[in-house]
């Protein structure tokens, strides 16, 4: 079943295409990954899903984003997609404040007042993002003395906290130790049962150890979405077989 | 330490124009401190001893020129102006780097104004404030006069400072905060307001200096009367005018320096609660 569905969407930047009509499903309860060299356009397919790209006033869109089989970018309210379709950062980006308020942040801004359900929400999301046991005794403490990978696992719990359906990641381990990178690695494959996930990565291995479907991008277009255990073993365009053999890139 | 000395002689034997550098730096820097310590040195010494229980009195006569009236009319000033200009310069600026589109020419216009604004000796200022709220609007030598020039003035302060303070937010607050959806009103006012605090609130203390410093746009708008202005309407005078009307009548040379000496003290206080709350502030915000 498709959660998302993505149809002849195409973005340009001022008179720059910067994808070209592109069209792919991803997969309830399914890790998608999209991979492809700097500039390929991956990382603004994905803001296109919750129209983060509304924030650039340069930007244009022709297309279908399907949420459900529902327009995103027609008759939605963007607050409420972005409510249902979470994201996390490429830098960890917590708020300046305590770590219980960034979690509440969220919670907060859909109207829960109740600081007990908050309490429970703040717990059941750290707990979700595995990052509970590390925090749970500094809760007033400021976020931002966390270290770089619990900051990141603190910004996964932050958008888990509204029950969010799709999360999408913006190669979110770009900037961090290969250990923090594991622990979220993990971390998405637990999420999984729960949510749709869609991560940008530049890193293969990741792609490759974690991703149901990949999609590969060259130069803004979609040229290769398969499984991800076949466009790796089996590329059918040379493009991505070049790619993923490290040729170019 | 000798050492260390001795290493760095002879660095300097090998490289010249970086000696030369050095002590242009050196001398630059040694010449700035030196020049304020001078000023408030001689200031001390002059109007120290001349700060007597006298200079305290509630009223001033013209056999004794007490300072308090105008230490109370300068507070009267500073609050006052600082009420009507604060709000508006925080709201335009946020409008400006959050709201506005920033290629627009209408923001253009804004940001070239209040930087013309910002340039304008402030007799102009006093000049305006006298023919447009003194006379035209029939507000006379008064606290509202005098208030409403100074916020003029300190406008573009507030907005330059709360402007930069906004820009130097990371875009990534944003990202987030707008990502959890969160509105753009809930963004900047929950999370990007809080984090801007500390260099809006140097903007407030900057313009609150320019307004205890300020003469020459109140004389003719606040005026020069010697007691407390029992209402806004009534005219009086700032700690800085005061002293100017001491040195300019040339009877109250002493009383005029221990007047200084007041007004560097409370520039002082200001600067250090100031430092302090910027310092709690900074302090939650980064843990």
């Amino acid at each position: 079943m498709n959660k998302i569905s993505v149809k002849n969407l195409n973005l340009w930047y001022g008179n720059h295409n910067v994808l070209k009509n592109i069209s792919l499903d991803l997969p309830k309860n399914q890790i998608t990954a999209f991979i492809g060299p700097s500039g390929c356009g991956k990382s603004t397919l994905l803001k296109c899903l919750n129209r983060m790209n509304d924030l650039n006033e340069e930007c244009r869109i022709t297309g279908e984003v399907l949420l459900d089989g529902k327009s995103i970018y027609h008759n939605t309210d963007v607050d409420t997609l972005r409510r249902r379709v979470g994201m996390v950062f490429q830098k960890p980006n917590p708020f300046p404040m305590s770590v219980f308020d960034n979690i509440a942040f969220g919670p907060r801004t859909h109207g829960i007042r109740n600081k007990e359900k908050l309490c429970e929400i703040v717990e059941s999301s750290l707990k979700s993002a595995a990052i509970w046991d590390e925090v749970k005794d500094n809760l007033k403490k400021s976020a931002l003395a966390l270290s770089g990978g619990q900051q990141q696992r603190l910004c996964i719990a932050r958008a888990l906290a509204i029950k969010p359906e799709v999360i999408l990641m913006d190669e979110p381990t770009s900037a961090l130790d290969p250990i923090s990178t594991h622990k979220i690695e993990e971390l998405a494959l637990k999420l999984k049962p729960d949510y749709t996930i869609v991560i940008v990565t530049h890193n293969m291995q990741q792609a490759a150890r974690i991703s149901d479907n990949t999609a590969f991008f060259l130069l803004g277009e979609a040229v290769e979405y398969s499984p991800t255990k076949e466009l790796f073993e089996n590329p059918k365009d040379t493009r991505t077989k070049d790619y993923i053999e490290g040729r170019f890139g | 330490m000798l050492s260390s000395i001795k290493n760095r002689i002879s660095y300097f034997k090998k490289r010249p124009v970086a000696l030369i550098l050095f002590l242009i730096t050196w001398s630059a820097a040694i010449t700035t401190v030196l020049a304020i310590a001078f000023i408030i040195a001689y200031i001390l010494a002059k109007g120290l001893p001349h700060i007597t229980p006298s200079l305290f009195e509630f009223k001033y006569t013209s056999e004794n020129a007490s300072l308090t009236p105008a230490l109370i009319t300068t507070l009267y000033i500073t609050l006052f102006s600082l009420l009507l200009a604060v709000p508006l310069g925080i709201f335009s600026a946020i409008y400006l780097v959050e709201y506005s589109k920033q290629k627009s020419p209408l923001v253009k216009l804004i940001r070239t104004t209040t930087e013309v604004l910002a340039g304008i000796p402030s007799i102009v200022f006093g000049l305006f404030g006298y023919l447009i709220f003194v006379i035209f609007l029939k507000l006379g030598y008064s606290v509202i006069s005098g208030s409403l020039t100074l916020a003029i003035i300190i406008l573009p302060v507030i907005i330059r400072s709360t402007e930069e303070a906004l820009l130097s937010v990371p875009i990534s607050y944003r990202e987030a905060g707008f990502g959890l959806g969160a509105g753009k009103l809930r963004t900047v006012f929950k999370v990007i307001i809080p984090s801007a605090l500390p260099g809006i609130f140097s903007g407030i203390v900057l313009s609150s200096g320019r307004i205890l410093g300020e003469t020459a746009a109140l004389i003719y708008t606040l005026g020069t009367a010697s007691g407390v202005p029992k209402t806004f309407l009534k005219g009086g005078r700032t700690l800085a005018v005061h002293m100017y009307a001491l040195l300019n009548e040339g009877l109250y040379y002493n009383q005029a320096y221990a007047t200084a000496v007041i007004l560097l003290l409370l520039v002082l206080i200001i600067n250090s609660i100031s430092a302090f709350l910027v310092h709690l502030k900074t302090k939650k915000l980064k843990g």
